[in-house]
């Protein structure tokens, strides 16, 4: 057994990006973990800590329904293991989601983080953008943001706490064991936002 | 992090300004490539209308690709087949959330340009369309919206990157229902990265500049390439899926998503059978899942499909040599 255990939600996405960025975090940190693709419930149920990577949260959310990922999904995170939520993964964690152009949609969502989302929020991709952007409640003065079809925070409720804005829009926030960005940090090379993360998993366990 | 191999740093389509004293800039590599890595594990679907393009949202594909005509019946209609109505486009893009591509013609700047200003997700410059241009492809450089090419080799698809593609996917025999030319040609990609790899493992710069030459590209990118062993843009596979099981075989050859042209619409059971495709996509690795999702679908319903071998028409060869 290793010290840590992260999964890296495995539906579709960018789901190798942020396995290199997590081990890569590890590494750094000095500290004895695997990281692996979950797809199942039982694969869900055996870690210590999830990434819901970026990609369609439409699909994502559609097809954790068909395998019963859902559930294990929503029970996982209720019983406080920590999950970084990225982009698809910040509207499949939230209360609320509605399209900037479309409005209201029956999507599915995980429910479980109390924030209304507007997706796509800054336009579609030809408007996606790369900016500086600062997180200083994590101790990330600066990190480079890649924002893609990105969705933002329009409101939060009570127990959430903002970690970022970008031009008056929420774009990084963290409720509890839950945190969750606009922008893709495992496009980049620098690991500080995974490293974070996984020294929140590793408190978690101890 | 992804690979920026054969990145132009200066290029034109890179777009800075300032909103609100912060550096805000559009178009690079990592948001180009960037947003083909969030398809990946997914399925691109072939749609002619609105209702179609909704019925592949809900059946859980991850973008759409707006044709005038589905490539089959582009093979049967003959003459010149051109890029979509803007206003279908638009229309589409107005009643789905997920990502919106549209084909334009090999070489053909102004339909591209007409298309990212209609604010498409992504261009794919397409054999299924009459070539514009026989001898050039698009300089892709130039544009903020991405683009994807098609190609049936590796050498193909290194000259379509350096032109600025920010993701390929196979040729295939578009419109055919017929996967093996697709198998074909992932098939040459997979033994060519396989050779250049080598090249590099042995240390014998003289070859990797052999194949530059071979290829028709640049050393830097023939280097960058080898050393990563694999394509260094998203790579899916695409011309002639038809069923599950097709897509499933596919992603088993390593490609990283699946494009499904006249495949669905053309079947009689379109909704279940998208459905079964983005399945057994999502699941290849469980052929267990792959049965249940080739379940969901009628053989006797499926696109009837053509010999490759008898073609009057074969889309792949287009622009293949420049």
């Amino acid at each position: 057994m290793s010290e840590l255990d992260i999964g890296i939600l495995a539906l579709q996405g960018d789901v190798a990006e942020n396995l290199m960025s997590t081990m890569e975090a590890m590494n750094e940190l000095g500290i004895d973990g695997s990281v692996s693709q979950v797809k199942t419930p039982d694969q869900i149920s055996a870690v210590d800590g999830l990434i819901i990577p970026g990609g369609e949260s439409t699909m994502m959310g559609q097809l954790s329904i068909t395998n019963g990922a859902m559930n294990s999904l929503k029970e996982k995170i209720e019983s406080g293991i920590p999950v970084l939520g990225i982009c698809a993964g910040m509207i499949l964690l939230s209360k609320n989601s509605k399209d900037r152009v479309l409005g209201a949609t029956k999507q599915p969502l995980l429910d479980v983080l109390d924030v209304e989302i507007e997706r796509n929020s800054f336009g579609r991709q030809k408007d996606s953008f790369e900016a500086e952007v600062s997180l200083d409640a994590m101790d990330i003065p600066s990190f480079q943001g890649v924002f893609i079809r990105a969705p933002a925070v329009l409101r939060t409720g009570s127990g959430v706490e903002t970690l970022g804005k970008f031009n008056e829009k929420i774009i990084a926030v963290k409720q509890g064991n839950i945190l969750a960005t606009s922008f893709h940090p495992e496009l980049t090379r620098d690991v500080s936002l995974h490293k974070q993360f996984v020294k929140m998993v590793k408190d978690s366990k101890s | 992090m992804i690979p920026l191999s054969g990145d132009l740093a200066k290029a034109k389509g890179i777009k800075s300004e300032n909103v609100e004293s912060v550096d805000v800039t559009k178009g690079t590599s990592t948001l180009k490539r960037g947003f083909a890595h969030m398809l990946k594990n997914g399925v691109v679907m072939d749609v002619t209308t609105v209702e179609q393009a909704q019925i592949a949202e809900e059946a859980g594909a991850v973008s759409v690709m707006v044709l005038d005509k589905l490539p089959s019946d582009v093979r049967k209609a003959g003459g010149v087949a051109r890029t979509a109505s803007i206003r279908i486009i638009q229309d589409i893009m107005d009643h789905v959330t997920i990502p919106v591509m549209a084909k334009c013609r090999i070489g053909h700047v102004y339909e591209a340009k007409v298309l990212a200003e209609a604010n498409v997700d992504m261009v794919d410059e397409s054999e299924v369309l009459t070539p514009a241009d026989e001898n050039h492809h698009i300089w892709k450089w130039d544009f903020t919206t991405p683009f994807v090419n098609g190609a049936r080799s590796l050498a193909e698809a290194l000259r379509r990157i350096e032109e600025g593609a920010a993701m390929i996917r196979t040729k295939g025999e578009p419109g055919t229902g017929n996967v093996a030319e697709a198998v074909l040609h992932i098939k040459k990609v997979n033994d060519e990265l396989r050779t250049i790899k080598s090249i590099y493992d042995s240390d014998d710069k003289q070859g990797l500049v052999s194949m530059a030459r071979e290829f028709k590209v640049s050393l830097d990118l023939v280097e960058e390439t080898a050393k990563l062993g694999r394509m260094p843009v998203v790579n899916f596979a695409a011309g002639g899926i038809a069923t599950p099981a097709d897509a499933a075989y596919l992603m088993s050859l390593g490609c990283d998503g699946i494009f499904v042209g006249s495949g669905i619409f053309k079947a009689e059971d379109a909704m279940e059978r998208a459905r079964a495709v983005v399945l057994a996509t999502t699941f290849w690795e469980d052929a267990d899942a792959v049965k249940e999702a080739q379940k969901m679908i009628n053989e006797k319903q499926s696109i009837l499909g053509l010999d490759v071998n008898n073609l009057e028409l074969r889309m792949q060869e287009r622009g293949g040599s420049s």
